[in-house]
């Protein structure tokens, strides 16, 4: 440094660091995961913005208070496995969480590096995913030490963040767990509806065999309420406690003239044809889908969004997503909408679908659509969209995909001896401990709270495991 | 699990395989079906379960070749497996003694009538079975229905053999005769469901179908599955597969299972030039 330079008088600012991303033309046509992970670099970089606050506020926006500035140090002082080990106290998922959580409006909102204007929140969740995956590819297979088994056994309906973590946490102290998947596959809408872009099947995977390892059982094609009960875990098989963790599985469609018209999907059966069932792939792999040349996506949440970067990578020429409220409205992670415009897709706001146009073969040709404004806000807080009248549009597509919400799949509440549910059709259940009406029956995640979040969903299973372990005497 | 015992050739086309599955013919109840994938990149597929042995753990699956998977079942051998089979799925029939039915059954729909009728001749009822196929070649599993049933007639297209004609005049001759019938249970293909339907509405006779919509998960997740009925959307994998045959729209279900008519034809076509499987039963099968 020369003397003529003015000396710093404080330490330069460090930005937030970005995210490496595959270019967006690129992405757009392939299947590989838009964001690349930190660097070993930009890593340090960034956990050297944490401040190590004696009282973290950012733990207080995480459902499964995972402790952040405790691995953030543990990342600064170059222990990652260390760092690995801290966030999996809490977090049996943290290559899931450090992918897909919405850490904007959780940890990362409740950073005091961020707060008050003064700057961007240090990225945890970027952190939290180097971190893990860092852990997962440098495995040394040591595994902390698990208590013996109490002889305690538990099954859980379904695979999904909430009975993976319920299983995680039983497991760790010596409590036999088996879980039940409907699917052939394990990890609930993590594998079949999170597209491989923003989740690989191979990461989930990972986690799931990590839960194997520890010595939970897995069965697969194997629907609670047709094969068994939950009434029959209970007597039949003597399970001490069940968690029916069960997702919000069943797509809800508009009710609009010409929903039934070939090409119209629910985004639930169009991100299975392509993820699960790997449409991508056909006819290497045997399940199809249509190819729309010009596809809309009604909806504004996560799934509208990953159906419409589904629906380009497949190779559609046009994709809008149609939504009732603006932009600012749009209940999907910030972070995915941004990738969705890079990427090409197109925004209709302010618009509701009234009616599918159809062709004498009965396949979709043209949505039309009822221009809408914004009113007074409604319970959600939210302000209402109320109809202009006599303002109406149309667009020719070929492919429609319906990505408006999820209800309860109703085969295990129907099938479950005195399980109460809401108007909703969701099983009714404490939020803080999962305790149902039914005694040794636990339930968390989507099928209680409707859809939400794999954190949330996390946290419900954590919340339940505490439960049960404390119903059976275990600390 | 999921090993191939047996398996043989029971009509052009049509194949019977017993297969080991305990658990599912433990639970299963007649009406329901399972959901198979022959191998990991393969396509997730109804077939109805057409019998079941409890003691052996065994399940029967009858199945026509008519696209890239149910060709490739027909290629594998006694003692290799499938990649999954899922089930029971779907909403067991409605059993109880009505009294007389009729049962009615189209081609490749006799499979998924035989546990219908078994079970509903278990009940007590009087049962009538009338089986049709367009020509003698295609009528199958006739002696496992004729076992079952306190009446049976036979019609083909052709008049090849039995009566001459299709099911739905031998249906609309019963109800001349003025046979009391308390329920028609109609399964084959959507054109014969909806004849037998248009027979059984002038007679205000109560009609029961099984429809056969395309499926993916078949736990009422997807909604691929989705069939109106009586102006409703309802999910054939959870709300059915049977229904009240008088007031399903035949014509969507009939639209809706030719969507994949291209995309079929290029899976097939890509099965046949690289063909899987291990092909000693059916050489010709593909
Ligand atoms: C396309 C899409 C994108 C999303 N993106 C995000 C995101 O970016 N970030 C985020 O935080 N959240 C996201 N979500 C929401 C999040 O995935 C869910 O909130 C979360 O997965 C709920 O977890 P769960 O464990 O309650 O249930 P699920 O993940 O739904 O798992 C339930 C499992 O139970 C099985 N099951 C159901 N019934 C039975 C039965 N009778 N017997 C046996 N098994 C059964 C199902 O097959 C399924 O595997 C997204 C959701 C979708 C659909
Ligand atoms: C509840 C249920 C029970 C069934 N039980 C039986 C059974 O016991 N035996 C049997 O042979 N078949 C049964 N089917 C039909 C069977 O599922 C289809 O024949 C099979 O999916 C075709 O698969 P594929 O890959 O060989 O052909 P694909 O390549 O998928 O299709 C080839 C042709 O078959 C038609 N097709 C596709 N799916 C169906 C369907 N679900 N029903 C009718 N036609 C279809 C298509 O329009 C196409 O032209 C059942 C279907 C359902 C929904
Ligand atoms: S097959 Fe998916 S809902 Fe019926």
């Amino acid at each position: 440094m020369s003397d003529l330079e003015p000396k710093p008088t404080k330490k330069p600012k460090i930005p937030r660091q970005k995210m490496p991303e595959q270019d967006p033309i690129q992405r757009a046509h392939n299947f590989y995961e838009v964001a690349l992970g930190y660097e070993n670099d930009l890593a340090l970089l960034e956990a050297s913005r944490c401040l190590q606050c004696k009282k973290p506020s950012c733990m207080k926006g995480c459902p499964v208070e995972v402790d952040i500035p405790d691995f953030i140090q543990l990342v600064k002082s170059g222990d990652l496995m260390g760092a690995a080990w801290k966030i999996k106290e809490k977090n049996s998922l943290p290559r899931i969480a450090g992918r897909v959580c919405p850490q904007e409006s959780q940890c990362e909102s409740k950073c005091v590096v961020g707060a008050k204007g003064k700057g961007e929140p240090c990225a945890i969740g970027r952190l939290e995913r180097y971190v893990a995956d860092y852990a997962a590819t440098h495995d040394d297979g040591k595994r902390p030490e698990l208590p013996k088994p109490t002889g305690l056994k538990v099954g859980v309906v379904g695979s999904g963040p909430a009975g993976l973590t319920l299983a995680g946490a039983l497991i760790k102290k010596g409590v036999g767990v088996t879980v039940f998947e409907a699917l052939h596959e394990l990890g609930g809408v993590l594998v079949y509806g999170i597209p491989e872009f923003r989740l690989p099947k191979a990461i989930v995977r990972s986690e799931v065999d990590e839960l194997r390892k520890l010595g939970v059982e897995f069965k697969t094609n194997w629907v609670i309420g047709r094969i068994e009960t939950v009434d029959d875990l209970l007597e039949k098989r003597k399970y001490d406690g069940v968690f029916i963790g069960s997702g919000a599985g069943a797509p809800l469609f508009l009710k609009i003239p010409g929903e039934n018209l070939n090409g119209v999907y629910s985004a639930n059966e169009f991100l299975t044809r392509a993820n699960l069932m790997k449409a991508y792939m056909f006819p290497q792999a045997d399940t199809p889908v249509a190819k729309g040349r010009r596809v809309v996506v009604f909806g504004g949440g996560n799934v509208a969004m990953d159906s419409a970067r589904t629906a380009l990578r497949l190779g559609a020429e046009e994709v809008t997503i149609v939504y009732r409220r603006t932009m600012d409205e749009l209940p999907a992670r910030t972070e995915e909408v941004h990738h969705a415009i890079e990427e090409g897709v197109k925004f209709q706001l302010l618009n509701s679908p009234t009616e599918i146009v159809g062709n004498d073969s009965g396949w979709a040709i043209a949505v039309n659509l009822q221009k809408m404004q914004l009113g007074e806000p409604d319970a959600s807080g939210r302000r209402r969209p109320v109809a202009i009248p006599g303002d109406t549009a149309q667009i020719e597509c070929d492919t429609i995909i319906v990505a408006i919400g999820n209800g309860a799949n109703p085969l295990v509440p129907t099938s479950t001896k005195n399980l109460e549910t809401n108007k909703w059709g969701n099983i009714v259940a404490d939020l803080e401990t999962g305790t149902t009406s039914r005694d040794r029956v636990w339930a968390g995640g989507d099928i209680v709270t409707g859809a939400a979040t794999v954190i949330l969903a996390m946290g419900a299973g954590r919340k339940a495991a505490l439960a049960m372990l404390n119903t059976f005497g275990i600390s | 699990m999921f090993e191939i015992l047996e398996k043989e050739r029971i009509g052009p086309g049509v194949n019977r395989a017993v297969i080991s599955a305990p658990e599912i013919a433990a639970a299963h109840r007649p009406g329901q079906f399972i959901i198979l994938r022959t191998h990991k990149d393969g396509e997730r597929i109804p077939l109805t379960v057409a019998d079941k042995d409890t003691e052996k753990g065994t399940i029967t699956l009858v199945w026509q070749e008519v696209g890239a998977t149910t060709y490739y079942m027909s290629t594998m051998c006694i003692g290799e497996k499938f990649q999954d089979i899922c089930g029971p799925l779907g909403k067991p029939t409605h059993i109880e003694n009505f009294g007389t039915v009729v049962g009615v059954g189209g081609g490749i729909g006799v499979a998924p009538l035989y546990p219908i009728t078994k079970g509903l001749h278990d009940a007590g009822n009087h049962m009538v079975s009338i089986i049709g196929a367009r020509t003698e070649g295609l009528l199958i599993m006739t002696e496992d229905i004729r076992k079952v049933s306190d009446e049976l007639i036979i019609s083909t297209d052709d008049g090849s053999f039995g009566v001459h004609g299709f099911v739905t005049q031998v249906l609309q001759g019963l109800i001349d005769k003025g046979t009391k019938i308390d329920l028609v249970v109609a399964i084959g293909p959507v054109p014969m469901m909806k004849a037998v339907c248009n027979v059984t509405r002038k007679a205000s006779l109560p009609t029961v179908v099984s429809l056969n919509p395309i499926m993916v998960d078949g736990t009422g997740m997807c909604g691929a599955c989705r069939v109106e009925v009586a102006g409703k959307t309802l999910f054939g994998c959870v709300d059915g597969p049977e229904f009240d045959g008088l007031q399903v729209d035949f014509d969507l279900l009939m639209k809706r299972l030719a969507m994949y008519k291209g995309p079929e034809l290029i899976a097939l076509n890509n099965f046949r030039e690289t063909p899987r499987g291990c092909q000693c039963t059916f050489p010709g099968g593909a």
